[in-house]
């Protein structure tokens, strides 16, 4: 039974690597946004399954806010946000697919390499969540640094809370009050950036962080 | 039962800060606010001097405040008792004189909500024993101390002073939090009992004494940290301006003696001794030389701030250099010395502070070149500062002298130290602490003989007047005490002994009170002892009697008739001795190698109307060797990394994500 519980959280988790790598080539924002709300529905699964295995109720609040604001609510709003903006049918210009393929294989090598060692001491389904927790946590900077468009960064910011959030629920003993505040402040997060979205629209008639860029006077790579 | 009292005091102190912030438009706010420290603080004193005497076991108590898993941890022991008396005392008598110093206040509301909390802050950090509460507290005073010194912010001097004293304050703490991070070790025990049990290989202990020295240090005013003290403690209101030089340092030399003398323990090397004692012999010469060409009142008591402070750390750094060779009753010896001149300079530096705060009140001025003749108008306050300054500059019957006396009995052991750098190093700092003695003897002539005596210098010295009782209830109080500390030497020693004991492995000076005719004798009677009694007694008895003789020989009839004056009839105040001039011999002696002082003068050729000039330029060798270059190198690479600042939001995105990928690399490949 134990292997059983230990092979399904592995999967869990190793399934939040596989979609934050589908992320990575997502050239459509309804797209992205959408495999953003599978990625956030895998974490959903990841953490109940952690609660069901560690015993831990409180583990079933966070996966319950996870699946509220993550799955349902920042998808529908992020969807209504482009839709507004009017940039649901452009496509993005992501970087050679390949190139992105190749780095995120590099960083979850990393990832794995820097956390097995250094937790030796805890058991194995800790140590492989936080391996995958910090492989989601950096898969999903990549998506921030390799995207041009405001709202695919926004997307990439919360697919690398996920991580946290994972890494978090591997974790014993971390306070339900860190969880819910963490997932208050992505949502306040959610608000505040939407509303920039709109003013930064107003502004430049686009939400291109290029333009943004030639607007503050600097020179273009 | 002693510490929730003074924790529930401390609270009550808080608790008026806030009042103080409603309540800072009401006409008598002041008086209010300064009542309630007042009685606060000497009930506080009342509780410590109880605990001090009556040396019970160390009192503590953990509360639920702070880090969850830590809590704040406090802690009443014979050391905390001594620093809460002069904290307390020093508090009070500010409180006192601030009842009537406090109506002249032009803007109250930015002094009386930070008033109580500075004193709050002082006193919890004496009774602070984990690490995070210790630091907490130290902050609480330097941000309140620095509101305090802001409350004139009006003055651009003001800005700057408080500018370099945020900067100075945040290096000290950040240098204390990193002692307390090396003490506490990889276990993270924060709190005192678990450091005090633990030990440090010597590497990292040496490395924890030059961190308590800069963190400290930098409060307490050492050489070369001391630069921001001369300009932030003038700046504050002259009651502030006494606490935060009376006593604000000595919380930093609780917090450096807590942490190298308790804390760190045993095994003390011989180097830490030497590299203390080295300091302060620098600190007490510079400071008494930067106090000598000062003109500026206030600025002249701060740099003999410095200089006392240089005192004190003479004392610890011997007590320290003994204690690493087992000569527990000499280091017992150089101890009272230091925790003497804690006590004395908290209590005439205070007078001093608050009696140019009572000048300032009457005239306005805090430069002495415009004052002058002060005596007639304010005869009461020149007393209290001329005792202030005699005790200052060590002259017995007064305070001063018991323990500077001590400090040099500690030096005449050091022969028996068996390191010969020691030997050759503490009469050398003999020599520094006797040269420092006399320059402070001439700075408060200067002082007290530009100030007072004389003719006004100035219409505002002219019309001055007396200050108001409140005022003169707190000079007077201190200065009482600095005559009985004076010439009852042995009481205060057998107060201070449950202190040294605590400090020094249980060894203490031999109890004094048993002596004959109250006499204190550090180590045996044919060796050295002192009277301030008898020298009392001798004083008065032949001050009297040449009186006494003068009166009854000479005759007795007065008469009133020009004074010489020198050719020149009708004087004019300018013509007299002014500050500079005084101080001319010494710094044509000292001062044209140390601050590279150059006199320029100016003589127009005949014909020509312009007046004759005599220019001084002075150097702050500190400031242009320590301060200057690392200043510059600062701009510099601001400069260099100036285009950061203008870089796309991608590109700080990418830089997050690059420096993250190498720091993993690097953690990865390390292991």
């Amino acid at each position: 039974m134990h292997d059983l519980a230990f092979d399904i959280a592995h999967l869990l988790a190793g399934g939040m690597v596989v979609v934050s790598f589908l992320m990575l080539y997502q050239d459509r924002l309804s797209a992205l946004i959408n495999v953003f709300a599978l990625h956030s529905l895998v974490l959903v699964l990841a953490v109940g399954w952690q609660a069901h295995i560690q015993d831990a109720h409180h583990l079933y609040v966070t996966a319950g806010i996870a699946l509220v604001f993550k799955a349902i609510i920042i998808p529908t709003a992020l969807h209504r946000i482009v839709r507004r903006l009017g940039i649901h049918r452009t496509l993005e210009v992501v970087g050679g697919v390949g190139l992105d393929m190749l780095a995120g294989a590099a960083l979850v090598a990393l990832a794995i390499l820097v956390m097995l060692p250094v937790t030796v001491t805890t058991d194995a389904l800790a140590r492989e969540d936080l391996a995958f927790a910090l492989a989601v946590l950096l898969l999903g900077l990549l998506l921030m640094v390799t995207r041009q468009n405001a709202v695919s960064l926004v997307v990439g910011f919360m697919s690398l809370e996920n991580g946290l959030v994972l890494a978090a629920a591997g974790a014993r003993g971390m306070p339900l009050a860190v969880e819910i505040s963490i997932a208050f402040s992505v949502l306040i997060a959610l608000i505040v950036i939407g509303i920039f979205l709109f003013r930064i629209r107003e502004r430049f008639d686009s939400v291109d962080m290029r333009a943004m860029d030639t607007f503050r006077g600097e020179r273009r790579r | 039962m002693l510490l929730p009292l003074l924790l529930s005091l401390l609270l009550i102190l808080v608790a008026a800060s806030i009042y103080a912030v409603a309540a800072t438009h009401q006409p008598d706010c002041s008086r209010r606010i300064y009542g309630i420290t007042l009685a606060v603080t000497t009930v506080a004193l009342g509780t410590a001097l109880t605990h001090l005497l009556t040396a019970p076991a160390p009192e503590m108590l953990t509360l639920p405040l702070g880090l969850p898993w830590l809590g704040a941890h406090f802690r009443l022991d014979a050391l905390s008792a001594f620093f809460l008396i002069v904290v307390n005392l020093g508090g009070a008598v500010a409180s006192l004189f601030a009842l009537g110093y406090g109506q002249h206040e032009k803007a109250p509301e930015r002094v009386l909500p930070f008033f109580p909390a500075f004193l709050a802050g002082m006193n919890l950090v004496l009774l602070a024993d984990d690490a995070y509460a210790f630091l907490f507290c130290w902050e609480l005073m330097s941000l309140t101390s620095w509101a305090l010194v802001m409350a004139h912010h009006q003055e651009p001097a003001n800005v700057r002073a408080g500018y370099l004293y945020l900067v100075m304050a945040c290096f000290g703490t950040l240098a204390l939090l990193l002692a307390f991070g090396l003490l506490a070790g990889t276990s993270g025990g924060y709190d005192f009992a678990t450091i005090r049990a633990g030990t440090v290989t010597p590497g990292f202990a040496g490395l924890v004494l030059a961190l308590a020295l800069l963190g400290a240090g930098s409060k307490a005013g050492l050489v070369p940290l001391h630069v921001w003290l001369p300009l932030a403690h003038p700046a504050a209101p002259s009651h502030v301006s006494a606490l935060m030089s009376g006593v604000m340092t000595k919380v930093a030399v609780y917090g450096f003696i807590r942490i190298v003398f308790d804390l760190l323990g045993e095994p003390v090397l011989w180097w830490w001794g030497g590299v203390v004692l080295a300091l302060g012999g620098i600190t007490a010469v510079l400071g008494v030389l930067y106090a000598l060409m000062q003109h500026d009142l206030k600025r002249l008591l701060a740099y003999h701030t410095v200089e006392n402070i240089g005192i004190i750390f003479i004392g610890l750094g011997l007590a320290l250099a003994f204690q690493a060779n087992q000569m527990y009753a000499s280091a017992a010896l150089a101890l009272t010395a230091a925790l003497f001149h804690v006590l004395n300079h908290s209590l005439f530096k205070s007078l001093l502070f608050l009696g140019t705060g009572a000048v300032l009140t009457a005239t306005g001025e805090r430069d002495m070149e415009r004052l002058g003749g002060l005596i007639h108008p304010m005869p009461w306050t020149a007393l209290a500062f001329l005792i202030g300054a005699a005790a200052i500059s060590a002259l017995p019957p007064l305070n001063g002298f018991v323990s500077e006396w001590l400090t040099f009995q500690a030096i005449l052991i050091s022969p028996e130290l068996p390191q010969w750098l020691l030997k050759f190093l503490v009469p050398a700092i003999g020599a520094a602490l006797a040269l420092s003695a006399a320059l402070a003897a001439a700075c408060f002539v200067k002082a007290f003989g530009i100030t007072f005596l004389g003719r006004p210098r100035s219409p505002a010295a002219a019309q001055a007047q007396e200050t108001d009782r409140y005022s003169l209830a707190a000079l007077f109080t201190l200065a009482a005490l600095c005559l009985l500390a004076g010439i009852l030497p042995g009481l205060v020693v057998d107060g201070l002994a449950p202190v040294v004991g605590l400090l020094n492995g249980g060894a203490r000076l031999t109890a004094q009170h048993s002596q004959p005719w109250l006499t204190l004798v550090p180590i045996v009677d044919v060796k050295s002892s002192y009277n301030g009694l008898l020298v009392l007694l001798f004083m008065a008895l032949s001050g009297t009697g040449a009186a006494f003789l003068i009166h009854r020989l000479a005759s007795n009839k007065s008469r009133r008739g020009p004074p010489w004056d020198c050719g020149f009839p009708d004087a004019n105040p300018a013509f007299q001795y002014t500050a500079s001039s005084f101080a001319q011999p010494i710094r044509r002696v000292f001062g044209s190698v140390v601050f590279q002082a150059r006199e320029r003068i100016f003589m127009p050729p005949p014909g020509d109307l312009r007046p004759a000039r005599l220019e001084v330029k002075l150097r702050d060798p500190v400031w242009e060797h320590g301060y200057a270059p690392i200043a510059a190198a600062v701009v510099a690479l601001s400069g260099r990394f100036n285009h950061f600042q203008y870089l796309t939001i991608r590109r700080y995105l990418s830089l997050v994500f690059g420096v993250l990928v190498l720091l993993l690399l690097g953690m990865a490949l390390w292991r």
